[in-house]
């Protein structure tokens, strides 16, 4: 042992002596783990008693396909997002009751229900949660669905390498769900206060479960990352030129390349924090030549990016859903393209202003202010676009779009939020209270907003019929009800000198405004009440939702010209593009039937378990190296690399589906397609300019 | 913003599906995704780099960067680092005539290279731990051993990466598989020469100044 260890420790369970100390009989633990074991078991019995293992094999578990990857990966952060609401609910709940000297205590806890260490690890679990396996997951997972039909593509360049970022997603969420059981997650916050995450001064395993949770899962975003951009650069169909590129799919390659240069460098950040707390090395120490301020600079030069990583794809998604129920084009594709790219190259640049108190002096704080501020031109450029393709158009209030407006109201009060932050004098006084708390969580929710929307608007692309438009709009407004309640109040605490992470609050008068942040998380789990039964009613009323290829009747990008659902091989034959909205070109030349005149051979990638079990050996490394089993750690390391060459040696990875075989298929979605009413609203006139269809489109148009 | 170019294409004579099989072409798909990877391996050396250079000055009085940096050694590691790279690359000039014995001879005194750099580095880095120049030392220090010792174990990934390809040479031939993973050690052999190069200046011989 290089470093000394506070603690239990044997060569056979490294650590999970510890586990002695976890307060088991805390209710909500319990509570926590008993609802999981409940679903878990559920979810097990459900798929045994209806002999689904092998479905799931076959189908999910050794998927190469990009559009079941991504809804995996939509699914993986689903659970996540959900298990960060549970996070949320308790912070809120914690404060609304701790407030004032003379409030009760329960569970171990002075005030409120939760005692500090406990509260401390809710909110670090809450942020890591949302932003890595949550948002992150979300989007990787739409873009993957859409990027390759939007360019016309296959699949993705490497489907296998794409399944494995997938597992390597789903490690790290399941080491934070594994975290909540056996052990500790970090009390330090989600980004690490060095040296709080120091082995002194954090010596439990939280800290590593935090390290290795998001280690893993870094890198599988850069491999996913490195995919996207090589689908979109090399899968292009014959005709889409840069030009023609639908903006979605260039902002979701702006934040692939921010993902592909700034992952690693959290990669060295935590790897330096990994030496220290295992090797006893001084790199954030306290002394000895450590440097705690290097950790918050590398942290937030990959931090600052990462908030554009997250936030492009959004916009890229508002780009795709305004146009559809404008029924217009997107104004300004050029400028919209410049400005994601101006955006994702500002983004290196702005880090610093993530700690202007930390004393660097008046000129770094200028230019990282100014700096800062330069983003809100090319966002800025977004906004009037948006506005732009709305102003005169025929608006249709279709779930995403409602959510689409949603984000672009919470974009321009968030962003202006954000430019009084990047003023420092301003911040110097708003610092660490919850005014900046309220300012990113607006900025995230807008992401949210986004995906939603996303998610509604692609879903009958997917599953061939849409979400039911009545509880959609329940949950939307719930939704919205919950963010205003929560997030007014809030700016308003930061104003009132409210700081942040507080398990206690000693000022009484914020007590009405916490109390009315407790409503608003009400309202959030009614909205989410809402979104379930949305699913169920949509999944119940699936037949009678059918929808054609394209299933907003106004849909303008190339992955409208594909069936609805898409079949796994995405096109029969690959399209040629001749617009840039290819789609809206192609009803408006009266050419939407998907029948190409004769079909070809179509070369497919294999299934195959190999990126599943790199996941599960990743799994136990991980958790090897959390509880310091160094022997399980160096098996499962060896099992990796030996299971890398052996596929490696592997040639038989493809296959050819013939012709007559994709004309087989082909036929059978045609007279699906066939017998759908055509319920989608009619398109207009005049005012969508040249591309919007002059003929509403029939039952006709619906794919052929 | 409507593509107006877009409307000089007649729609009745429009060709809407692709028929000829452009067979894509995977070398190159390959080799482009190793070069983005190239590019993310590139920024982990640049966040070292730059930690690096602060911590340089953090000896909190252990040694220094001068005490334990032997430009003279380093440079006899780089000759060796850069004539393995020679070899590789006449491996590829063999590759490209299709001659199967000269790739795998150039791989292969690439590979002993290779060994050799390994061999003087571990050399290195045991003089220092029997001298206490321990990375538990000193902030200098653990920056020194992370950044150099990173670099030894790319160069590790690549002997071992180099010896798997031996095998599938002698095995399978030049089969597009096998082609694009030369092509993509080649890069990955080449980056860590390169790596290294900064390494002996930014470290080695700046360490001396």
């Amino acid at each position: 042992m290089l470093v000394d260890l506070q603690g239990p420790w044997n060569p056979i369970f490294g650590r999970l002596g510890l586990l002695l100390e976890v307060h088991y009989n805390n209710p909500v633990l319990f509570f926590a783990f008993e609802l999981s074991v409940v679903v878990g078991v559920i979810l097990v019995f459900w798929a045994t008693c209806a002999r689904k293992w092998g479905y799931l094999w076959r189908e999910w578990l050794t998927t190469v396909d990009h559009k079941k990857i991504g809804v995996m990966y939509i699914l993986v952060g689903l659970v996540m997002l959900f298990r960060g609401f549970f996070d949320a609910l308790m912070i809120r709940s914690q404060q609304a009751i701790a407030v004032g000297p003379d409030s009760p205590g329960m569970l171990g806890a002075a005030h409120g229900y939760l005692p500090p260490y406990h509260f401390d690890q809710v909110f670090t679990a809450h942020g890591m949660i949302m932003i890595l396996v949550a948002a992150t997951p979300i989007l990787v997972g739409i873009m993957n669905i859409v990027v390759p039909l939007q360019i016309g593509a296959r699949d993705m360049a490497y489907p296998y390498l794409n399944a494995l970022g997938l597992w390597l997603t789903v490690v790290s969420a399941a080491l934070v769900m594994i975290a909540l059981f056996v052990g500790d997650f970090s009390h330090a916050g989600w980004v690490g206060l060095a040296p709080l995450t120091e082995l002194p001064y954090s010596p439990g395993v939280g800290v590593d479960y935090w390290i290795w949770s998001i280690q893993i899962g870094s890198i599988g975003t850069t491999m996913g990352a490195i995919n996207l951009i090589a689908t979109i650069v090399k899968m292009r169909a014959p005709g889409m030129t840069w030009g023609r590129i639908p903006v979605f799919t260039w902002t979701s390659m702006a934040s692939n390349i921010i993902a592909l240069t700034s992952f690693p460098v959290l990669g060295v950040t935590l790897a330096l924090l990994t030496f220290d707390r295992y090797l006893g090395t001084h790199f954030f120490t306290v002394g000895l030549g450590g440097d705690l301020m290097m950790y918050t600079n590398l942290f937030w030069i990959w931090g600052h990016p990462e908030v554009y990583f997250v936030v492009l794809p959004a916009f890229g998604m508002l780009s795709e859903i305004i146009p559809t129920f404008s029924e217009k084009p997107l104004f300004g594709y050029v400028t919209m393209v410049i400005a994601s790219m101006a955006i994702a190259a500002v983004s290196w640049s702005v880090w610093l202003h993530h700690f202007f108190t930390m004393g660097a002096g008046p000129n770094v704080n200028a230019y990282f202010s100014i700096a800062t501020m330069l983003v809100g031109i090319p966002t800025g450029v977004k906004v009037f676009n948006w506005a732009f393709t709305m102003y005169r158009a025929r608006m249709r209030f279709d779930t995403p779009m409602m959510w689409a407006i949603g984000s672009i109201f919470l974009l321009i009060s968030g962003g202006l939020t954000g430019m009084m932050l990047s003023v420092p004098a301003v911040n110097y006084i708003v610092h660490n209270s919850v005014f900046v708390i309220a300012h990113f969580h607006n900025m995230f929710l807008l992401i949210v907003y986004a995906a939603f929307g996303a998610v509604s608007y692609w879903f009958p692309k997917v599953f061939g019929f849409k979400l039911d438009e009545r509880w959609g709009k329940w949950f939307f407004w719930f939704f919205t009800a919950g963010t205003l309640m929560v997030f007014i109040p809030m700016y308003t605490l930061g104003f009132m000198g409210m700081t942040r992470r507080l398990d206690y609050i000693s000022h009484p008068a914020w007590q009405p405004l916490l109390t009315a942040e407790m409503i608003g998380i009400g309202l959030y789990a009614i909205s989410i009440a809402m979104f379930v039964i949305q699913l169920a009613v949509s999944l119940r009323d699936r037949e009678k939702n059918r929808v054609g290829a394209d299933a907003w009747g106004t849909s303008r990008s190339l992955e409208w010209a594909s069936h609805s659902p898409v079949p796994f091989y995405n096109f029969a034959v690959t399209p040629v593009v001749h617009a840039r909205d290819e789609w809206a070109w192609r009803r408006e030349h009266g050419l939407t039937s998907l029948r190409p005149d004769r079909y070809l051979d179509i070369h497919m990638p294999k299934n195959t378990a190999v990126p599943l079990i790199l996941g599960l050996l990743s799994l136990a490394f991980g958790f090897a190296m959390v509880w310091r089993i160094w022997w399980l750690a160096a098996i499962s390391v060896i099992g990796i690399i030996v299971v890398i060459i052996y596929r490696s040696f592997d040639k038989d990875t493809d296959y050819i589906i013939p012709a007559a075989e994709v004309e087989k298929m082909e036929k059978e979605f045609l007279e699906r397609a066939s017998k759908i009413e055509g319920d989608a609203p009619a398109a207009g006139g005049a005012a969508g300019g040249v591309y919007a269809a002059p003929q509403a489109p029939t039952k006709k148009h619906q794919g052929d | 913003m409507s593509s107006h170019a877009a409307e000089s294409v007649d729609p009745r004579t429009a060709v809407l599906w692709d028929y000829e099989d452009h067979g894509h072409d995977p070398i190159s798909t390959r080799t482009f995704g190793f070069w983005l990877y190239m590019l993310s391996d590139a920024m982990i050396f640049a966040a070292l780099f730059a930690a690096y250079g602060v911590y340089v000055r953090n000896a909190a009085g252990g040694p220094t960067i001068t005490d334990i940096v032997h430009p003279i050694y380093a440079m006899w590691e780089t000759v060796v680092v850069l004539t393995s790279v020679f070899a590789y690359g006449l491996g590829m000039a063999a590759l490209k005539r299709g001659n199967r014995s000269g790739v795998t001879t150039w791989l292969l005194v690439a590979f002993v290279l290779g060994l050799v750099f390994l061999g003087m580095e571990y050399k290195e880095f045991a003089d220092l731990l029997a001298a206490g120049a321990i990375p538990q030392r000193s902030g200098f220090l653990s920056a020194y051993w992370t950044m150099v010792l990173t670099h030894g174990l790319h160069m590790v990934f690549g002997l071992l990466w180099m010896a798997i390809m031996l095998i599938q040479v002698a095995r399978e031939g030049f089969t597009q598989n096998v082609v694009y993973r030369l092509l993509n050690l080649r890069l990955f052999w080449h980056f860590q020469a390169i790596i290294w190069v900064c390494v002996f200046t930014f470290v080695y011989l700046k360490g001396v100044l």
